[in-house]
């Protein structure tokens, strides 16, 4: 048996939780299986057994401090089931369209502006003690203060639907609990059109990134995949609500607007003893072929088209790309992730000048079940929210798979492909190790919601031997 | 002869009629008191102690006490408050109280009562003890992780609702509310409508499916701290 030695990144930096990589080679220094391990652990399918149904939709957002909304959102979706709740009322469906839209601008602006623009801004080799956010503000003050301002925005957008900007209660089972007062609608209106010029400018900055460099990215991380997402009834784009639409990486359709009560028809979860997050596929097509993308990348591709005026005409471009294909580039996430924030702003724009945010009509309520389903795009990608209650509405069964979940074999697959072109035959540096978290930030993973958790992300490598002797070690 | 009596409370001179608790004179004065098992509607109890002052150097429970004329009494004082709180502490260690997630949040007296008292985070380990939860009633729900044991549910059941519901059962650490059923709380003949239900000052006992209706900025002690209501009297009578 030949040498063999062991590159651990432990844990990855600038993604939300904690994960490590674990990269093997080979005597002659070849890379043979590259592996991202969470090794957080969540409870929260276990924590809210025995709880009171209503309770869920403000308990299980606190799994994250990131995207909250979602799980909020999703939990509450699933309630809607529970209570009867089958069309909400005007102003409760646009509250919380509002509060959504508010999450992915914010959520997709702390990820671009803060987590990714160091690698984008300096290049993957740059300097760590410059390729950093505080790097940023220093050389481009004006684009990270537009990541700040952006963010802001977002939160303030959710304060006013949820009641505060982090863990509010906004949305209840069937309904809403308040609805956009003049005032509030008034603040955001004015900033509005400043925010959309931001989001053009992201948009701008992602896509040039993605052309110029598109030699090197094109293969950086790559591969066909499956991709999965909600779709709204006549094909568009649509982070709230929907079926489930699955295409192959040539745009064939592998399910169409399967009924989200029906997931579990479709998607399966798969444990490996390596990682305490599983790996879903779809079931026809079984675990070794089922895996999919999900996320802004998989969104765009699916979508037939985007029903915001400048979020589409982006949508084409980035689709001619690849000939009106499925885009398979990995790093292309950041691009398609900028149609989403401009898409978000558009609808943010829209409802804020829909006056059925003033209504009063807040709650329904039909007949009472026994088991729901709480589907929604996450920022990260489609979420699943399945939860069962008894007789003395207590919750008996959950069941979350996140969106991070999904691209759990696909962020192992864009490791390994890093790993192998770049670490194999040659001294490890910080900048190639650099280049095999820049793979995994492409699908803005959160590791702490993923597995659920608290916590940040520095990174540490680790060279160790066949015998588990410690060749190299690397900090961040 | 009248019925009238002065005393003094924190060197303010208040006049009080001969029967009243001082807790009863303070409030008519626009003087809070913090409470936790009193209630306006209820017997006086004196079983929480929170609400205990200084009369003439000695401790005593405001609820339970009545005036005397010319009494002194101390209760807005930092060893007395710190008490207070140090009360308030351990009712949070002894249950399960997550606020941030509690559908009372907003509207719960114990949690009022910390943020008045300036309670940062209790000096006390947590216990972590395990209580069950009472969903067997179609329109009450009953979560034992959050009692204080106030008695307020077994007084209103009682003196208001002509029941008797609810009743403390074991002693010490294990002491608990229990129902009047051999069951669980379905067989009993609690209604959603029963005083003691509405009485509950934390999350304990509650009307199912009304959770988190009042949103965040409107629930009850969002923008009013909790004895201001009786604080405004004092503005109306000095007023007067």
């Amino acid at each position: 048996m030949g040498e063999t030695s062991k590159i651990i990144i432990e844990p990855v930096t600038r993604v939300e939780g904690h994960g490590k990589v674990s990269i093997l080679l080979d005597e002659n220094g070849q890379v043979t299986r590259a592996r991202l391990h969470i090794v957080e652990f969540r409870g929260f399918e276990r924590f809210i057994q025995g709880r009171p149904y209503w309770e869920v939709p403000v308990t299980v957002q606190r799994l994250c401090g990131i995207c909250p909304v979602s799980h909020h959102l999703a939990a509450a979706k699933a309630m809607d089931v529970i209570v009867g709740a089958d069309k909400l009322t005007p102003t409760a469906e646009k509250m919380r369209r509002l509060m959504h839209y508010g999450q992915i601008y914010q959520s997709h602006a702390l990820h671009f502006f803060h987590l990714v623009s160091p690698d984008l801004l300096f290049g993957f080799d740059a300097d760590p003690a410059v390729r950093n956010i505080i790097g940023v503000i220093k050389k481009y003050p004006e684009l990270a203060v537009q990541g700040v301002m952006m963010r802001k925005y977002g939160q303030e957008i959710i304060k006013v639907t949820a009641g505060k900007k982090i863990h509010g209660t906004g949305a209840i089972p069937g309904g809403i609990n308040k609805n956009l007062s003049i005032a509030e609608r008034d603040s955001l209106l004015k900033d509005i059109d400043q925010q959309i010029e931001w989001s053009r400018g992201a948009l701008k900055i992602a896509k040039d990134y993605t052309v110029e460099h598109l030699d090197e990215l094109s293969d950086f991380g790559s591969f066909n995949s499956n991709h999965l997402s909600l779709i709204r009834a006549d094909g568009a784009m649509d982070l709230y609500d929907g079926g489930l639409r699955a295409i192959d990486a040539e745009g064939n359709r592998i399910f169409d607007h399967v009924d989200s009560q029906d997931y579990i028809d479709y998607i399966a979860e798969e444990v490996k003893d390596w990682s305490y997050m599983k790996f879903p596929f779809m079931k026809q097509l079984g675990t070794d072929k089922g895996w999919y993308r999900v996320g802004p990348l998989a969104r765009v591709n699916t979508a037939d088209f985007i029903d915001t005026p400048e979020a589409e005409e982006a949508r084409v471009e980035f689709m001619a790309l690849t000939g009106g294909k499925p885009n398979n580039i990995t790093m292309a996430y950041h691009w398609a992730r900028m149609i989403e924030v401009l898409h978000s702003a558009e609808k943010i724009r829209d409802l804020l000048n829909d006056t059925d945010l003033q209504g009063d009509d807040l709650v329904v309520k039909g007949e009472r079940r026994s088991e729901g389903v709480g589907l929604i795009e996450a920022p990260r990608g489609t979420l699943f929210h399945h939860y069962r209650v008894n007789e003395d509405d207590q919750v008996t069964m959950a069941n979350l798979i996140v969106s991070t979940t999904s691209n759990n074999v696909p962020m192992n697959l864009a490791v390994e492909k890093v790993a192998k072109k770049y670490l194999s035959g040659t001294e490890v540096t910080e900048g190639l190790l650099n280049r095999v978290e820049v793979a995994i930030r492409a699908y803005d993973p959160c590791l702490s919601c993923a597995t659920h958790a608290l916590g940040k992300m520095p990174l540490t490598v680790t060279v160790v031997d066949h015998n588990g002797q410690v060749i190299n070690r690397r900090s961040t | 002869m009248s019925d009238k009596i002065k005393f003094t409370m924190d060197g303010v001179e208040i006049e009080a009629t001969q029967g009243q608790t001082i807790m009863q004179a303070a409030d008519e004065a626009g003087m809070y008191i913090p409470r936790l098992c009193a209630h306006k509607d209820l017997l006086p109890f004196g079983s929480c102690r929170v609400c205990t002052v200084m009369v003439n150097d000695r401790p005593q429970t405001a609820c339970t006490q009545p005036v005397s004329p010319g009494m002194s009494v101390e209760s807005e004082t930092e060893e007395l408050n710190d008490i207070r709180r140090s009360i308030v502490e351990m009712l949070f260690v002894e249950g399960n109280h997550y606020c941030p997630f509690c559908e009372k949040s907003g509207n719960c007296e114990l949690q009022a009562l910390g943020y008045r008292l300036g309670m940062l985070a209790p000096r006390y380990p947590y216990m972590f003890n395990k209580h069950d939860v009472d969903a067997s009633h179609p329109d009450i729900y009953i979560d034992h992780n959050r009692c204080i044991l106030c008695a307020r549910c077994v007084r209103s059941s009682k003196e208001l609702d002509g029941k008797n519901v609810f009743q403390f059962v074991g002693r010490g650490i294990h002491k608990r509310v229990a129902f009047n059923s051999d069951t669980d709380l379905s067989g009993t003949d609690v209604s959603v409508t029963d005083k003691a239900i509405e009485n509950c000052p934390v999350g304990a006992i509650l009307k199912k499916r009304s959770a988190y209706a009042v949103p965040i900025g409107k629930r009850k002690y969002d923008s009013q701290p909790l004895g201001s209501d009786i604080e405004s009297r004092k503005a109306a009578v000095k007023q007067g």
